[in-house]
């Protein structure tokens, strides 16, 4: 069985005749001459201008993407180093939103949550630039990670539709239009990221309504995956198999693959992209560790539809230790395929495990 | 509804006294969020202890200070303290007592918000830890009239985890008493808002219901203030209306931003306490309202429940106001002021 969709990311030289693709959720620590260049910059009294701001962040994206491809990713991003909170930069760029001040998420961790006063409207791109500086700098394929419509329009304030559901349907053709961009300029992967489902599961099925506009008229081979976190997925499957999406990229491994059996019946039958880090340890996992993580994905999915990847953006992990995991997920990727290729895993698939009790 | 009683208000001909005021739980000043965060950081062990030291003691003045001064500037019928010390929302008190361990950090409600779960690990005995905070509030406050702002005992027993009492109704029923002596220990307030999310988020069922309205008795028994139970995020189930409405309380509160068919279903086959809560404006939305849409909305209000008169009706929001940028919830506390000025003109 072969996955054409997945096969065009395949390496040419790829060492394996099986291929588990490898790749990032979006988001890495930026380096922390980044931030202090930062600082510079919004200090008024200091001479560090606009351009020379706009070079540290140049430099920090060919240096994180450099770093995805020495860690051996397959598909690679620039860790969203010219981005700052995920609703927050997409709001600056959307007609229609304004932003009235920062407001408590927990404790004294703090997000400008904007409003939106007006209908919003798409002017000018948001992510080609970021797209082609990232694929210029970068051999391998680039994958695009895009805040989706809902988590855009749950985490805002709604002052100007009617309810967030209208809200949501009008910043997916936002998103619709910007994909066209992307794939324009040579996006083939793209990456909806929708956290927000999480703590809303009954909402699917906007999501799904939304992720219809989402995809209207873009090209059957470009990649389109829909990335999930923190939720009671039982909520959500098997529904989701419907949105029109190549993959789920689902966090799995903060939980200990406590909820893998939800996704064994009935079949799984998008691509799995599959959480095998787990981004809220400090410590990073051992390379068999990381083998026995992928080894569960093979439970849900045959090989053919399995990617590999940490359970969510890496931001929030000191940047050794962020290395360290995709080095390992991607040393424990090629060990798996290797043990598929030689016929060493045997794995049962699509059988739920017998409840404990 | 067997059993249940309804409880229709024939109000005397007195005018109806229209105080505006909020369920407390204000944002920090933009400032004092930033100065906070420096102090005590931002990981889930920075979080408010109970014990702070003096850097941050002064911080939290300095702040209770202003938002108390906001509301005055306001013109707010209702001084609160602001309850801007509480890192973990309506679980608080919990979260600072000593026989209380904070652990992971869970969901507020269908919220993009957290808190620490409290587990509570031994017997709720007296903390204080409100009463102080009220006590600098009182200080401050001058001749206007005092709220005080609690969880009410099913939400923060519904927000908490029991390790130590073993039995939900033996644990209910130990944090009412717990809180009811927190009351006591308050100085002089004119009201006592006791917030109840959880009686529409995890609606009691049958038995607890009851159990639910004795807690809620028993803390409000504890004060000789007003005390008004004010439910959001939707309407109370009818059932768990009626046993509330056999509380010793003053008041029931309608978020009427989130729901306005049930909440006037339940005004029209129960009746209502003597004074009425009305959450008119959005506590969790920067759209400012117009002090007159607010008015319009009291008078929808009186149009569709039976009674024609209250003693007193509160004007407030209908949630906390944390969710909002401090600029706007400074909007939100003027207008609310100004509709209730405009209720009293009107109903003169």
């Amino acid at each position: 069985m072969s996955n054409e969709n997945k096969d065009q990311f395949r390496p040419e030289n790829h060492e394996n005749d099986h291929f588990l693709l490898t790749t990032v959720v979006g988001s890495y620590p930026k380096p922390k001459w980044l931030n202090r260049a930062k600082e510079l910059h919004q200090d008024p009294d200091h001479s560090f201008d606009d351009d020379d701001y706009q070079e540290a962040l140049d430099d920090a994206s060919r240096l994180i993407t450099n770093e995805h491809e020495r860690a051996g990713l397959d598909v690679v991003v620039d860790g969203e180093m010219r981005r700052n909170e995920m609703v927050e930069f997409f709001a600056h760029r959307i007609e229609g939103y304004e932003f009235n001040g920062p407001v408590k998420v927990w404790g004294h961790n703090y997000f400008d949550k904007p409003s939106v006063v007006s209908e919003v409207e798409y002017t000018d791109s948001w992510l080609v630039d970021e797209y082609e500086f990232v694929a210029e700098a970068s051999d391998r394929p680039v994958k695009v990670p895009i805040t989706g419509p809902y988590t855009l329009a749950n985490w805002s304030f709604n002052e100007a539709y009617d309810d967030d559901d209208e809200l949501t349907l009008a910043l997916a053709d936002l998103v619709n239009e910007e994909i066209e961009k992307l794939v324009d300029a040579g996006a083939r992967y793209i990456q909806i990221d929708e956290p927000a489902l999480a703590t809303t599961p009954d909402d699917h099925a906007i999501v799904g309504e939304a992720l219809e506009h989402i995809v209207a008229d873009i090209p059957e081979e470009v990649r389109i995956g829909l990335h999930v976190c923190y939720g009671d997925y039982s909520r959500i499957y098997p529904e989701i198999l419907e949105f029109p999406v190549d993959e789920f990229d689902l966090e799995l491994a903060n939980g200990d693959y406590d909820q893998l059996d939800v996704f064994k019946d009935p079949d799984f039958t998008k691509d799995l992209a599959l959480g095998v880090t787990d981004v809220h340890v400090g410590e990073v996992e051992s390379v068999e560790q990381i083998e026995e993580n992928i080894k569960k994905g093979l439970e849900v999915v045959p090989p053919e539809q399995l990617v590999v990847s940490p359970d969510c953006g890496v931001k929030l992990l000191p940047r050794e230790v962020a290395y360290g995991k995709m080095a390992n997920m991607v040393e424990a990727a090629r060990n798996v395929e290797a043990a598929l290729d030689a016929g060493e895993i045997d794995v049962e698939r699509g059988e739920p495990a017998p409840a404990d009790d | 509804m067997e059993n249940i009683k309804p409880r229709h208000s024939l109000a005397a001909s007195t005018m109806t006294e229209y105080v505006s005021t909020t369920p407390g739980l204000f944002p920090l000043p933009d400032w004092a969020k930033d100065d906070l965060s420096d102090l005590k950081g931002h990981q889930k062990g920075d979080l408010v202890s109970g014990d702070e030291g003096e850097e941050i003691t002064a911080a939290y003045d300095e702040a209770r200070a202003e938002v108390i001064e906001v509301q005055q500037e306001a013109g707010l019928d209702r001084v609160s303290e602001g309850q801007l010390r509480w890192d973990d929302m309506l679980a608080h008190p919990l979260a600072v007592h000593d026989a209380v361990d904070t652990q992971g950090i869970v969901r507020y409600y269908d919220n993009n918000n957290f808190y620490r779960d409290p587990v509570v690990q031994g017997d709720l005995d007296f903390s204080g830890d409100v009463a102080n905070e009220l006590e600098a509030a009182a200080e401050l406050s001058g001749d206007d009239d005092l709220q005080a702002v609690l969880p009410g005992p099913y939400s923060l027993a519904d927000l908490a985890t029991d390790e130590h009492y073993g039995d939900d109704e033996e644990f209910l029923a130990a944090v009412g008493e717990f809180l009811a002596g927190e009351v006591d220990a308050f100085p002089d307030h004119e009201t006592l808002f006791l917030l109840e999310p959880s009686l529409v988020e995890n609606a009691p069922e049958d038995g607890v219901d009851e159990r639910a309205s004795e807690a809620i008795d028993a803390v409000a028994s504890a004060t000789d203030a007003d005390v008004v139970v004010q439910p959001y995020w939707g309407a109370l189930e009818e059932k768990v209306y009626a046993h509330l409405l056999d509380a010793d309380i003053d008041a029931v509160g309608f978020d009427f931003v989130t729901d306005q068919d049930d909440n006037v279903y339940n005004l029209q086959e129960y009746g209502a306490t003597d004074q009425l809560s009305l959450g008119l404006a959005d506590g969790q939305n920067t759209l400012v309202e117009d002090a007159e849409a607010i008015r319009d909305r009291v008078d929808w209000v009186y149009d569709q429940v039976p009674v024609s008169e209250f003693e007193t009706v509160y004007l407030t929001t209908n949630t906390e106001t944390f969710y909002l940028p401090y600029a706007k919830f400074q909007e939100k506390l003027a207008v609310l002021a100004e509709a209730a000025d405009l209720a009293e003109v009107k109903a003169a």
